[in-house]
């Protein structure tokens, strides 16, 4: 995704209040938008905290100001700059993480980001987006630059089958439908299930979905997706996070809040850090039990 | 950025007691610090800031002699500083976030002010605007590893509309700066840096005055050299007085050596 975030930087890039904040990365990627924003491109060095702090003292002065390092480096190291700098001023800081969830794998656990959105939505006026796909980046851009306060963009890598013609972009968006369960899935994880799932047969093939914005507060659950699992016998969620805050904790409470009952559940989540050996991010993905033949176990076995 | 206005002994004096009056009436501590701060920032409010410029106060818990410099420059009344410290008030223990737009950053866990202070200074670069940011860090807080990162980052962009000032009063929350993290002394540290260093006495309003009309060609470092607890003899050097609120005898006290002439 990194080459369609450069190409949707660049394009909002010509607004002089724009400025670009990386922590020494970016190297054969954002070379372009080095060139195009000269010196409103600044690299703030390895200094993640001041990185931060230095945007929101930028923003105060109304610039939009984007940060950008490794997803871990963006939001784990500045948190406090980012809890009292950015969130409590309400100011627009738009943080992009690259390598959200597994996407740095073999690099080891201090680049893993499972617990990025769930910290995030902790903090008051956070806006976050997980785009699934390649095609998202442009549109998803769009809306966090517009967003009035901070925002976090958790950048992965879309993983679409072959010749997928991925649907025009929308927070939530149902790809499959069946009678089966309710698989709901957060971002570019997605993209490894829909072959599978397309296979199956419409009596048992779950109403897919996949939403890339968060909080829930900021983005309502489709009525038609609330009717499906009030009907539904089972209700699976699958996320490249932690289980403790993430979106699935986040769904259920919504549900019993809006008193709608909640069917047989199954959460399939990110559990790396409890691992003590390293791969890819298939592998990290099958060690958690998100891969293809897990999610298929998982909605099908009673 | 030099005013006509000359802040004067008893507008000085004013502000002192009011700070003593505004921690005593809210039974809060952290006094010690507050009275280290206070002349300087009065000098920079009165005389400096102006409406263009900016003023970060890194070190917030010196939150009360901000909201006294605020007071004594005619932007809080006395009834706001009334609720320090109070239920329902705008005036915390550290600066807040929002509600007092003298008041851009809340402050108050250390290390964050000379980032921020650093990019508003480059937002005014930035946008051809040829005000001055001011930042005022205590010295303890050059423990913290951000504040040396904003140190580098102001330095590689010369900033030269920043001026730092650095509340040397060698005492932090359990201990001295030397028996705690001895950097003894500081701005010889400092000086490692592309930076203009000035080192004064912190309550000298002519020195503060003299370093802060000086605008060299870099970052400016002015190391003031003070008291915590300054003018208040049972105060002087105390750390318990970073912590400790006053007692009605220790109040009347305090303001008794104020009025001496």
């Amino acid at each position: 995704m990194r080459k369609q975030l450069c190409e949707a930087l660049l394009s909002r890039a010509a607004n002089p209040h724009m400025l670009f904040l990386t922590g020494d990365l970016g190297f054969m990627a954002l070379e372009p938008l080095k060139l195009a924003m000269g010196p409103r491109f600044i690299n703030a060095g390895v200094a993640e905290q001041n990185m931060v702090s230095v945007a929101a003292g930028l923003a105060h002065q109304q610039f939009e100001v984007w940060v950008y390092s490794i997803a871990p480096f963006c939001y784990a190291r500045p948190f406090e700059q980012i809890r009292n700098d950015v969130a409590f001023h309400n100011l627009p800081v738009k943080l992009v993480g690259n390598g959200g969830g597994y996407g740095y794998g073999v690099m080891g656990p201090t680049h893993h980001a499972i617990e990025d959105y769930g910290v995030l939505l902790t903090l008051p006026n956070m806006s976050v987006y997980i785009p699934a796909f390649d095609e998202d980046i442009d549109e998803v851009i769009f809306r966090a630059g517009a967003a009035h306060g901070p925002a976090y963009v958790r950048i992965g890598r879309g993983e679409p089958p072959q010749n997928y013609a991925v649907p025009r972009y929308a927070p939530w968006r149902q790809l499959t439908s069946g009678a089966g369960p309710v698989l709901i899935t957060v971002g570019p994880l997605v993209g490894i299930y829909i072959a599978a799932i397309e296979k199956l047969h419409p009596d048992s093939r779950p109403n897919l979905w996949v939403v890339t914005e968060l909080p829930l507060s900021g983005n309502p659950i489709p009525t038609q997706l609330l009717t499906q699992i009030q009907t539904a016998s089972l209700l699976c969620i699958a996320e490249e996070h932690v289980q403790h805050g993430g979106f699935a904790s986040a769904l259920i409470l919504h549900l019993a809040q809006l008193g709608v009952g909640i069917p047989k559940f199954r959460h399939l989540f990110a559990q790396a850090h409890h691992f003590d050996r390293y791969g890819s991010q298939p592998f990290l993905r099958r060690q958690s039990k998100l891969d293809c033949e897990s999610m298929l176990a998982a909605i099908t076995d009673d | 950025m030099n005013s006509q206005i000359k802040i004067s002994r008893e507008t000085v004096s004013a502000a002192k007691k009011r700070l003593l009056k505004m921690h005593f009436e809210s039974g809060v501590g952290h006094i010690g610090g507050n009275l280290s701060a206070l002349d300087a920032m009065l000098v920079v409010f009165h005389e400096y800031l102006g409406a263009d410029n900016k003023y970060v106060l890194s070190k917030g818990h010196a939150a009360g002699a901000l909201y006294t410099t605020l007071w004594s420059i005619g932007r809080l009344n006395d009834h706001d500083l009334t609720t320090f410290h109070k239920d329902g008030t705008l005036l915390a223990g550290h600066p807040p976030a929002k509600g007092i737009s003298d008041i851009s950053f809340a402050t108050g866990s250390l290390g964050h002010g000379l980032s921020l202070a650093a990019g508003s200074a480059l937002g005014f670069r930035l946008k051809g605007n040829n005000a001055s940011v001011f930042c005022l860090t205590s010295d303890g807080e050059w423990q913290e590893g951000s504040t040396w990162e904003a140190l580098i980052f102001a330095c590689h962009h010369q900033l030269t509309n920043l001026t730092i000032m650095v509340d040397h009063n060698g005492l932090q929350g359990f201990g001295s700066t030397g028996e705690v993290a001895s950097m003894s002394p500081l701005w010889d540290k400092l000086a490692g840096f592309n930076v203009d260093i000035k080192i004064i006495d912190g309550h000298d309003i002519e020195a503060i005055r003299s370093a802060l009309n000086q605008q060299p060609d870099k970052v400016q470092i002015i190391i003031l050299q003070t008291v915590k607890g300054h003018g208040i003899t049972f105060m002087e050097n105390k750390m318990e007085w970073h912590y400790l609120p006053m007692t009605e005898t220790q109040f009347q006290k305090a303001i008794a050596e104020i009025d001496a002439p």
